[in-house]
């Protein structure tokens, strides 16, 4: 376990802002308590002092998971978020999309979201932004890129796809494996 | 058809029909229907209705030898309802027709052919008085006088049984009115029915008669049967004369030969029918037992069925024998053979309860709030959606989660910003749980030694929002040294599973004495380690939750029982106000009685897995084992001194490594015992063989040694009134083994008190002799407590040594007989005189 290096940091603060954007300060100076991102086995997890101080007892090759993954960085490098983060991104989220419920249960099984089931997205959605996927119950479902704007939504016909699937809530059940 | 009008009651009449009050169906129809006995009678059609009345107008003649209460509802009650019906029908339109005909209205035939044309014209008349009483609804409301009478009649002549109404008893019609021959024809009635209820009739009555005998004839078999035969057992003799209709062969024992064959071809109805026999002639053995069976061989017989019947192997249903009373074992085995409904815990981290339930039921799913004892369980009746799957449980709304497995983390209560050890913690259920609880404050180790389902926790604890955890995949044995001083430890430990069968039936079969044994080994070392990782000094804590799965003695109560004389702990009310209380003896085994705070669950009983809970709480850090050698060494001056040196000698110091040197000893003395079922030993403190050889010799050897060294000190008198105390207890114990004891003893006395040779001759002696020590020197420890002047010095410390680990580590141990000790029952009487006898040779 070690902390993250400058590089590192700056490729993760940048993939999650594109979700949360300038909230993400609130991620790190929180009022509860001082938390922090810890790299170790490539994953990225974001504890506070107080666990992290325990988690350093424990030899590198028994841990194996502290606080809360937010995801993992490739072979080259690059940061890919984990669902696992949802939990943190879902409340400073910027853009949100909210879909009908006979679709939630085809963007639980890792499809992207198309036209037909979008319920509702955030006025001023560019594209390619990153968007948090929310249920007509608002719970969140999982977060993705929108892939038209909020004014190409309204003119596309039903079939087409708006929002790009990244992770959804469906992987704790169908990718257990590598959330570890 | 219309409602009758009833004179009696007359109805408001208001300005539409709306204004008459109805007062519902029952009571009107009861006017029609014959009576509530008639449980068979159908709702009739108006036409049937007048046919049953007219039946019952001609067979009121017939005479009434059907009127037994058969327990059978007879066919003949159908057409008596139909007969009922029709007479009132006919009854109440007679008058009526009559009246219309008198008006010129259209009349059938029958008026004016009453012979030849009986028959049709009854039939027709029905017909038409039909129609004409549903065309003149209202006035014949007003107008229905004979109705009342014809009611009355009815309700008088209403038995249990056939009704047969005398239609002479109604009200003659008012005068004037023609009455038509038909009418007055009672005997001819028959001739005026169609043949299919003629036949219905015939066949009515033949039924009845038939009835009454087979009832005569039930109630003497009944008699039969209750005669008591003085062989064979009946069933329903038990109970106190419960008369159950069972066949006549009474239940025999199959000879022995016989046994065996079953289990190549098991009958299943047979086995459990036998099974069921067996049971009930145990319940009352001395009155339904055969002779010349002796108990146990209906017991052997039982067991044979049990396994067959419900596929278990023979050891463990021998163990469940054991547990259980019968009435219960069966109950239990059927409990296990049904899945436990399926329990849900609400995740406070995300929701509440009732809103999750909400939305679970929106879904589809049935479920209830899971009992008053849970503030976030909910029970899953059935669900029309996977409940593992719903986006409820993908957002991590709830954990599926065992009943029984909540109610460890009951127990523990964590609180905020405390730090708490989960050492077996996958699949995460009571991890999470205990994190809801503290509401993601503090820290949680959640730990678990199966890298597979540790990917499991990973992903529960992710999914349900817990951010406070530290998960790590150590050998659960391996704490405190990586990591200690927790506020909390819960410890589910790895079991044989036997509480939760119903689960895994591969654990019927695949489970025997070794596993059990190994299993209890396991969960000691982890238990220790566990107690050890305890900050004892806590604020707000220093408590430890141990629980397992399973049911057997072995690996709760016995496994708990070592810890609290290993280590400085005790046992603590659960804060559960039901489930069994744990055993404190079980057997040949004695256990400390405070281990009646613990907690047992069943299937059968409480409806959820089988568990077993305990609370510990540490009261001090230091480990009662690990103190050096000389503690130790001192014991046996110590233990042994009885008169000759006063008790004042024996400080704190001294009293404490004479606990711990007397424990080593003893399980020094033990671990050399050969490998012999535990069912010997004779009280708790008793270990398994086996499992104490592994760790306990190297510790034991030093110990030892170092013991011998500091017992060469004390004056060789003393050492042989020891040895001949020892000896003499030892005798008491078993006095079939004396000479061999003695043969141990001298040889001990033999060579001089070498720190070695005296260590050596401890642990080298004939494998007999090292059974017999260790097991009669265990003996007086735990049996005797009225015991002799020259014993009595060796037990206050041993039971001191309990007291200790019990307790607060007191100096100077009082030579009173311990409370602890209190528990163990006293030892039989005879071996009490044997011993003072054989002390009494020794000395002299």
């Amino acid at each position: 376990m070690r902390p993250l290096t400058e590089e590192e940091t700056r490729v993760m603060f940048e993939k999650i802002a594109k979700y949360i954007g300038e909230n993400l300060q609130l991620l790190v100076d929180r009022p509860d308590g001082t938390y922090c991102f810890r790299l170790h086995n490539d994953r990225v997890y974001y504890v506070s002092e107080k666990i992290m101080k325990l988690a350093a007892n424990i030899s590198g090759n028994k841990l194996v998971s502290l606080g809360t993954c937010f995801g993992k960085f490739t072979k080259t490098h690059k940061f890919r978020l984990h669902v696992t983060a949802l939990d943190y991104l879902a409340p400073y989220a910027k853009y949100k999309v909210w879909i009908k419920p006979g679709a939630e249960q085809s963007f639980l099984y890792g499809n992207h979201v198309l036209k037909s089931g979008l319920g509702r997205i955030t006025e001023n959605t560019s594209q390619y932004q990153g968007v948090v996927v929310y249920s007509m119950a608002d719970i969140p479902l999982g977060f993705g890129v929108a892939a038209k704007s909020t004014q190409d939504c309204r003119k596309v016909d039903p079939m087409a796809i708006v929002v790009f699937h990244q992770a959804d809530v469906g992987e704790y059940v169908r990718h257990e494996e590598t959330l570890t | 058809m219309g409602r009758k009008l009833d004179p009696t009651k007359k109805e408001k009449r208001g300005p539409g029909r709306k204004a008459r009050k109805q007062k519902g169906a029952e009571t009107e129809l009861a006017r029609f229907l014959p009576a509530v006995s008639d449980e068979n009678s159908k709702r009739l059609s108006s036409r049937a209705r007048k046919r049953a009345a007219k039946r019952r107008l001609g067979s009121a003649e017939v005479p009434k030898t059907n009127k037994s209460p058969e327990a059978k509802p007879l066919p003949g009650k159908l057409p008596k309802g139909i007969f009922a019906g029709a007479v009132q029908t006919a009854g109440k339109k007679g008058p009526q027709s009559l009246f219309n005909a008198a008006q010129g209205k259209k009349r059938p035939a029958p008026s004016s052919d009453e012979e030849e044309e009986e028959e049709d014209s009854e039939e027709d008349d029905v017909v038409n008085q039909g129609d004409l009483w549903g065309s003149e609804d209202d006035a014949d409301m007003v107008d229905d006088y004979g109705a009342d009478s014809n009611s009355e009649d009815e309700e008088e002549g209403e038995e249990a049984g056939v009704q047969w109404l005398d239609l002479g008893s109604l009200q003659p019609p008012p005068s004037g009115f023609k009455q038509f021959s038909c009418l007055s024809f009672l005997s001819s009635w028959d001739l005026q029915l169609l043949p299919i209820e003629r036949a219905a009739r015939k066949q009515k009555v033949r039924e009845a008669a038939a009835g009454v005998q087979w009832s005569e004839e039930e109630t003497e078999d009944e008699e039969e049967e209750v005669t008591p035969e003085s062989g064979p057992s009946k069933e329903e003799e038990a109970d106190g004369g419960l008369q159950i209709n069972v066949d006549e062969e009474p239940f025999v024992l199959p000879p022995a030969g016989e046994m065996e064959q079953d289990i190549l071809a098991p009958d299943l109805q047979r086995v459990h029918k036998r099974i069921q026999d067996i049971v009930g002639i145990l319940r009352d053995f001395g009155a339904q037992r055969e002779e010349g069976r002796s108990r146990s061989e209906y017991l052997n017989r039982l067991k044979k069925d049990l396994a067959t019947y419900y596929s278990y192997g023979d050891f463990l249903l021998g163990k469940l024998m054991d547990l259980f009373p019968l009435s219960e074992l069966v109950e239990f085995l059927e409990a296990n053979e049904v899945p436990r409904p399926v329990t849900l815990r609400t995740n406070t981290l995300k929701t509440r309860r009732r809103d999750l339930a909400q939305a679970l039921i929106n879904r589809g799913v049935n479920l209830d709030p899971l009992g008053k004892w849970s503030k976030t369980g909910l029970v899953v009746y059935d669900s029309s959606v996977p409940i593992g799957a719903t986006p409820e449980y993908l957002a991590g709304h709830y954990m599926l989660q065992g009943a029984s497995s909540m109610l460890p983390v009951m127990a523990l209560a964590p609180q905020e910003h405390e730090r708490i050890l989960d050492m077996c913690c996958a699949p995460g259920g009571k991890t999470s749980y205990m994190a809801q609880l503290m509401k993601n404050t503090g820290v949680i180790l959640a730990n678990d030694a199966n890298a597979e389902r540790l990917k499991s926790v990973v992903g529960n604890l992710h999914r349900l929002g817990v951010t406070n955890t530290v998960i790590s995949h150590y050998d659960g044995r391996q704490f405190p040294k990586v990591v200690g001083g927790f506020d909390r430890v819960l410890l589910d430990a790895p079991c044989s599973g036997t509480g939760v069968i119903s689960k895994d039936p591969a654990v019927k079969t695949n489970k025997d004495e070794k596993d059990i044994l190994r299993c209890a080994h396991l969960q000691k070392e982890l238990l220790l380690s566990a107690i050890d990782s305890v900050n004892a000094t806590s604020k707000t804590g220093g408590y430890l939750v141990y629980c397992t799965c399973s049911i057997m003695v072995e690996e709760n109560e016995w496994v708990v029982d070592y810890a609290l004389k290993k280590r400085n702990v005790r046992l603590v009310p659960t804060g559960l106000d039901f489930g069994q209380e744990g055993f404190t003896r079980f057997r040949e085994r004695r256990f400390h009685p405070s281990l009646r705070s613990a907690r047992r669950f069943y299937p059968h009983t409480h409806n959820m897995d089988g568990f077993f809970i305990a609370k510990f709480k540490k009261f001090s850090n230091s480990i009662p084992q690990s103190e050096t050698g000389n503690s130790e060494t001192a014991t046996p001056k110590n233990v042994d001194l009885p008169q000759v040196i006063p008790k004042s000698e024996n400080s704190s110091q001294p009293a404490k490594k004479a606990k711990g040197a007397a424990k080593t000893k003893q399980q020094l003395q033990k671990q050399q015992r050969p490998k012999k079922a535990s069912f010997q030993k004779p009280n708790g403190t008793s270990k398994g063989a086996d499992s104490e050889l592994s760790t306990v010799p190297s510790v034991r050897k030093t110990q030892a040694s170092s013991r011998c060294q500091d017992s060469s000190q004390p004056a060789g008198k003393a050492e042989g009134i020891r040895e001949s105390k020892v000896t003499g207890k030892l005798k008491q114990r078993s006095p079939k083994l004396q000479s061999s004891k003695k043969v141990a003893f001298l040889k001990q006395n033999a060579p001089p008190k070498g720190t070695d040779t005296e260590t050596l001759s401890v642990l080298s002696p004939s494998k007999t002799q090292a059974t017999l020590k260790p097991k009669d020197h265990h003996h007086p420890l735990g049996r005797a407590k009225g015991v002799e002047k020259q014993q009595l010095p060796e037990q206050p410390f041993k039971k001191a040594a309990f007291q200790k680990q019990n307790d607060t580590p007191k100096g100077p141990q009082p030579p009173t007989v311990s409370p602890i000790s209190s528990s163990r029952p006293p030892p039989a009487k005879r071996k009490k005189s044997q011993s003072r006898g054989n002390g009494q040779l020794l000395l002299s």
